[in-house]
């Protein structure tokens, strides 16, 4: 893949399964980001070979993306609209159940007044619950979160990870990006490394292992989380 | 392409009434180029009706301007445009949406610029229906040619002093044929066989299918 002239991703070589939570992890600049906007199919790759949910990611990059909740930095939510506008609105767009998006909205927490909140008055992490609400409704196969945890209060972030256990209960994958070291019950079954633009550790099953509350991945020749 | 094309219509529309941009900002400005530019030239009436036309054009190239950029913004603003890529929402339906949001703004704020033409250049309309044809054709002309640049000035850190060097010299057709067919308009004997009007056709026709057809590489460019 080219950011701008610059190759990024050069030699990354993944694959993850249906019910697998996967957490990346890396230094900032690693690629991580990178690598989840290429999976939902935003970003092209020029090079290689790559396929999600069967779908071929550099023939038809725009096959995968309605298939793919991603969750970034960026929440896509328009600032003029209300709470409930916006999810009705991603809902639509989507082509997903309307019925849905009332009840993802108090999942989250956005009751009463909050649904007709214009998101340009919403805290950072209201609008998160925002975003994280439209993804509950369209219930995706695949799920990119890039840091989802940050900016929500324990609460939410409980209720997330409860969510995905979910998901992933029923076959739905999740790649996770978080610095944070993670206290909930979501518990990676996998934690992959990126560095240089590759994959440097992938560690899994036996390798990979809970220290107290924090998942800590380790393998034997060395930490990697 | 087409429901896609209204969800965004209507999504943009909403945003566009609660915010009230084009009604707050957009409008004064036109009335401010419509003034500003007939003292410019020539107070006289007579001079007045006769460059009434061009100054009605001109008002609305800059407001288009303004309002293309904006109905591009909206996606930019928190990244939203990648949020339609995820959800699969058909690049030419983002377009045409665009188009038909952009449009309904613009033929709204002709139709308050007509009434201060009218009102303070008192110009004598022999043939509305050549007037409104030129004028639906011309808008469209402007939104579709709009749209498409002003996505492709977003990337650019410099996009708002890109977009009228670029758009400025592509809609000057548009200008030119929209404000002869008003001139031929304003005279007793104009028809809907006007040679501007067909001209206004072409370019409108031309750049709704560029828009279709090239918005998916521009947007994903």
């Amino acid at each position: 893949m080219l950011s701008g002239n610059f190759p990024i991703l050069t030699g990354l070589d993944f694959e993850a399964g249906p019910g697998e939570v996967v957490l990346v992890k890396g230094r900032n600049g690693a690629g991580k980001t990178s690598f989840l906007r290429a999976v939902a199919g935003l970003l092209r790759i020029t090079r290689g070979s790559a396929s999600v949910l069967g779908v071929d990611l550099v023939a038809n990059p725009a096959d995968i993306r309605h298939r793919v909740g991603l969750l970034g930095h960026e929440s896509f939510l328009y600032e003029d609209l209300t709470a409930r506008e916006n999810v009705d609105f991603i809902l639509k767009a989507t082509r997903s159940d309307m019925s849905k998006a009332g009840s993802s909205l108090s999942s989250v927490g956005l009751t009463g007044r909050l649904t007709d909140l214009r998101v340009s008055k919403m805290s950072a992490g209201q609008r998160k619950k925002v975003a994280l609400a439209a993804l509950l409704a369209r219930e995706p196969e695949l799920w990119l979160l890039d840091e989802p945890y940050a900016a929500l209060d324990s609460w939410t972030r409980e209720f997330l990870d409860s969510a995905l256990n979910s998901r992933v209960a029923v076959g739905a994958t999740v790649i996770l990006v978080s610095h944070e070291a993670h206290h909930g019950s979501l518990v990676p079954t996998r934690v992959v490394e990126i560095g240089g633009g590759k994959v440097i550790n992938d560690v899994s099953g036996s390798d990979l292992y809970q220290v107290g509350p924090q998942v800590t991945a380790q393998k034997r020749s060395g930490h990697v989380a | 392409m087409w429901r896609d094309a209204l969800l965004i219509a209507a999504k943009d529309l909403r945003i566009e009434f609660r915010s009230k941009v084009t009604l707050n900002l957009i409008l004064p400005f036109a009335f401010v180029v419509l003034i500003i530019f007939a003292f410019a030239l020539d107070t006289s009436p007579g001079t007045l009706q006769k460059v009434a036309p061009g100054l009605f054009w001109l008002a609305v190239l800059f407001s288009s301007i303004f309002s293309v950029d904006r109905a591009v913004a909206i996606e930019t603003d928190d990244n939203a445009g990648d949020g339609l890529l995820v959800y699969g929402v058909d690049p030419g339906g983002i377009f045409l949406g665009k188009v038909v949001s952009v449009f309904v703004q613009l033929f709204l704020l002709e139709i308050f610029l007509l009434l201060g033409v009218v009102i303070l250049y008192g110009p004598k309309i022999g043939g509305w229906l050549l007037m409104l044809a030129s004028a639906f054709f011309a808008t469209i002309g402007l939104c579709a040619a709009g749209v498409t640049y002003s996505q492709l000035a977003s990337g650019s850190r410099a996009k708002q002093t890109l977009l009228p060097l670029l758009l400025v010299p592509v809609v000057s057709p548009v200008l030119l044929a929209a404000t002869k067919a008003w001139q031929d308009a304003f005279a007793v004997t104009s028809s809907l066989g006007d040679p501007w009007l067909r001209l206004l056709i072409v370019f409108a026709v031309v750049y709704l299918a560029l828009g279709a057809i090239f918005y998916s590489s521009i947007l994903e460019g």
